[in-house]
């Protein structure tokens, strides 16, 4: 018997039973849409924090000030005040490798502009801040050196706090309070969306000079973060060194001390957060996994069902000369095929389910073709697995026992 | 009716002609033996069936049921055998032997100079594929599957093109008048055109010996006589037929019955006077619905 002829009498043989094999094939499609729907999410997650870590900057650093551990308790970011504006000025004078760095400085703070009112993350840096996270302007420009010296009340804000403070407005010249202090909006930057590492809505901020932050709100002398820049991506590696050892010397810290602030490389985090996104996917895919693996032990029970049912045609096939290899590859066929076309129907269910998540909920979702591949690869494995032993079961009936059956 | 009977018997006839030969070589082709093939050179007119000393015990645990103590018969090429026997007679048993369904415990079978009880499996499965045509009781079609296609059936387990196996396979029907049945599924035709498309079934891969296991059983006599007649025709053109049958009024139109009874063959006597079953059924009143 050919291969087609197989085929086409295991269609046959389905077809007689459409229901049964529709509700059968439904286990599978479910399960392949379910791994093809998750992987897509998990994938396309992991796509998209990628993207945003690129685009960030691979010779992107940040400098915090330290964790650091008082008498057993370990204090939180930012707990010690050893990060100040000279370390900065001496990170970008004595470390080769560096080439730009800006200061941080933050508070909160409530935001009023005309009846309006918002509450967001206020950031005070300097110019170079813009340049060093390649963040764009949408209108307006960045304040200058000279409103950092004066400590100028000017603001740059975020497109969340422009779309909630002025609606159709245009910021630009108008006149925001903070604190009760006014800031005359100087620029709005480009839309960033949420952070790939914290999942921060990075538009929702305001930018003022550190200057003006530090001695008009928050008091602070120290600075909470330096982000700088590397020369390039090869050497980001070399500024952390270079960094490291610095502040360690500035700060005065001996060998066997723990440092009082940390560097971050954007490449590290980018690892991290590929690591997390890579669990992520892995997760959905075996939870995903289950649901088929439960189709192809549904598969497996209809088939020794069908099997049990069909006993006398496969005596009757025996008599007329079926061999056990002809009676075991008819069954196991009918349980590829019913797998075969539940997965391929299932790769269509994952990326119609793939399309809604995307749609109304937002989420980048990439379906990959090798995730396709895999599924319909998978769900013929499933067949064969599972078809094995009632195919097994019926190739070893007695002919006699089995033309005598009822 | 006539035109159909002598078609019958010119293909039964061709097929008889150097089947043996055919055969041999297709078999010892197909399956790989290993040490010496159970092919015995025979003369052409031997036996196509020879039985020597077959016992059968079934082993059920406890009981040992001795299903068949020693039978010994040949039937020659062109025999129209009845075998007969109450329940219990053992004449399920030796049919099956004969059917290749099942091997004798103790003793030989040769089909068509094969000593059957030596091959595996999958030997015996192309042995009942190729030499033997089988006619059931319970007709045995495949429910929603066509009268031709059922009658195809076979052709496909004997790795014959599916030209080939259409043609043949609408040649068989043809022989059991039946051609313009071909697309009806088995729902659709009556009792006694089941069974005829059963026969053809069993004829489509030209077998050397046809075997029907009470295929009258589930007819009504003038039905059974019909196939009977199909039978006989078939029979007058050189094809072995053997049938097993407990109504003396289906035997009767064998050539020759073999009774059976406690495992053991009781009597094997030609049948005087054979009817002919057109002749029967010409006198027989006319179906009244």
């Amino acid at each position: 018997m050919t291969l087609l002829q197989i085929i086409r009498i295991a269609s046959r043989a389905l077809a007689r039973n459409k229901l049964r094999s529709i509700l059968t094939m439904l286990g599978i499609i479910i399960g392949v849409g379910a791994v093809i729907a998750m992987v897509g999410v998990g994938q396309g997650a992991q796509e998209q924090a990628q993207k945003q870590i690129a685009a960030m900057g691979s010779n992107i650093l940040f400098v915090g000030s330290g964790t650091v551990s008082r008498g057993g308790t370990r204090m939180g970011w930012g707990a010690t005040k050893t990060l100040v504006y000279d370390d900065m000025l001496a990170i970008l004078r004595e470390c080769p490798a560096v080439a730009a760095a800006a200061p941080g400085g933050m508070a909160s703070a409530q935001v009023v502009f005309g009846n309006d009112n918002w509450s967001t993350r206020i950031t005070g840096t300097e110019p170079q801040f813009f340049e060093v996270r390649t963040w764009a302007f949408q209108s307006g420009a960045p304040f200058s050196q000279a409103d950092v010296d004066s400590a100028a009340n000017v603001a740059i804000i975020g497109e969340t706090v422009r779309k909630n403070l002025f609606g159709a407005t245009d910021p630009i010249g108008q006149t925001i309070r903070i604190k009760n202090l006014p800031f005359k909006v100087v620029g709005v930057l480009a839309p960033k969306g949420s952070s790939a590492t914290s999942g921060d809505d990075q538009d929702d901020t305001i930018i003022t000079p550190i200057t003006t932050l530090q001695k008009k709100m928050t008091g602070e002398t120290w600075l909470r973060w330096i982000i700088v820049s590397a020369t390039s991506r090869e050497n980001s590696f070399t500024a952390q060194q270079q960094i490291s050892s610095l502040l360690r010397d500035r700060h005065r810290i001996r060998a066997g001390q723990d440092d009082d602030f940390f560097v971050r490389n954007m490449a590290d985090i980018a690892d991290l957060a590929d690591q997390q996104s890579q669990l992520f996917t892995t997760l959905l895919f075996w939870i995903a996994s289950v649901s088929l693996v439960v189709g192809g032990i549904g598969i497996m029970n209809i088939m020794l069902v069908s099997v049990t049912e069909r006993t006398r045609e496969i005596g009757i096939r025996m008599a007329i000369g079926a061999t056990e290899s002809d009676v075991q590859k008819q069954f196991l066929t009918e349980a590829i095929v019913l797998s075969l076309t539940g997965g391929i129907i299932g790769v269509f269910a994952g990326l119609a389910t793939s399309y809604i998540i995307n749609q109304t909920l937002q989420w980048q979702v990439s379906v990959s073709p090798q995730a396709i591949a895999a599924a319909v690869i998978f769900s013929m494995a499933m067949g064969i697995f599972f078809g094995f032993y009632p195919a097994r079961k019926a190739a070893r009936l007695d002919p006699i026992e089995a033309l005598r059956y009822e | 009716m006539l035109e159909h009977q002598e078609r019958l018997r010119a293909l039964a006839a061709a097929d008889r002609r150097g089947a043996n030969n055919i055969f041999i070589l297709k078999h010892m082709a197909t399956i790989p033996h290993s040490g010496p093939a159970p092919v015995i050179a025979i003369p052409s007119d031997a036996a196509v069936i020879r039985v020597e000393d077959v016992h059968k015990y079934y082993d059920l645990g406890e009981t040992k049921v001795h299903a068949l103590r020693g039978v010994t018969l040949d039937i020659s090429k062109g025999e129209f055998v009845a075998i007969m026997g109450s329940s219990g007679s053992g004449k399920s048993t030796f049919m099956n032997i004969l059917g290749c369904l099942d091997k004798p415990t103790v003793g030989r079978y040769l089909l068509n100079g094969i000593e059957v009880s030596s091959l595996s499996k999958k030997e015996l499965a192309f042995i009942r594929n190729s030499q033997i045509g089988f006619v059931f009781q319970g007709f045995n079609l495949l429910a929603r599957t066509t009268a031709l296609e059922n009658v195809e059936l076979p052709t496909l387990y004997a790795r014959v093109g599916k030209g080939e196996g259409q043609n043949r396979a609408l040649e068989a029907l043809r022989l059991v008048g039946l051609a313009d049945r071909m697309k009806h599924y088995p729902s659709q035709l009556s009792g006694g055109q089941q069974q005829r498309v059963a026969i053809a079934r069993g004829l489509v891969n030209r077998p050397a010996i046809l075997l029907a296991d009470e295929p009258t059983g589930n007819l009504d006599s003038r039905t059974s006589v019909e196939i009977m007649e199909v039978f006989q025709t078939l029979n007058d053109g050189g094809l072995t037929i053997i049938l097993v049958t407990h109504e003396p009024d289906v035997a009767q139109f064998a050539r020759r019955v073999l009774q059976f009874r406690d495992g053991r063959l009781k009597s094997d006597h030609t049948v005087k006077n054979r009817p002919r079953a057109e002749e029967v059924l010409r006198n027989m009143p006319a179906v009244e619905d």
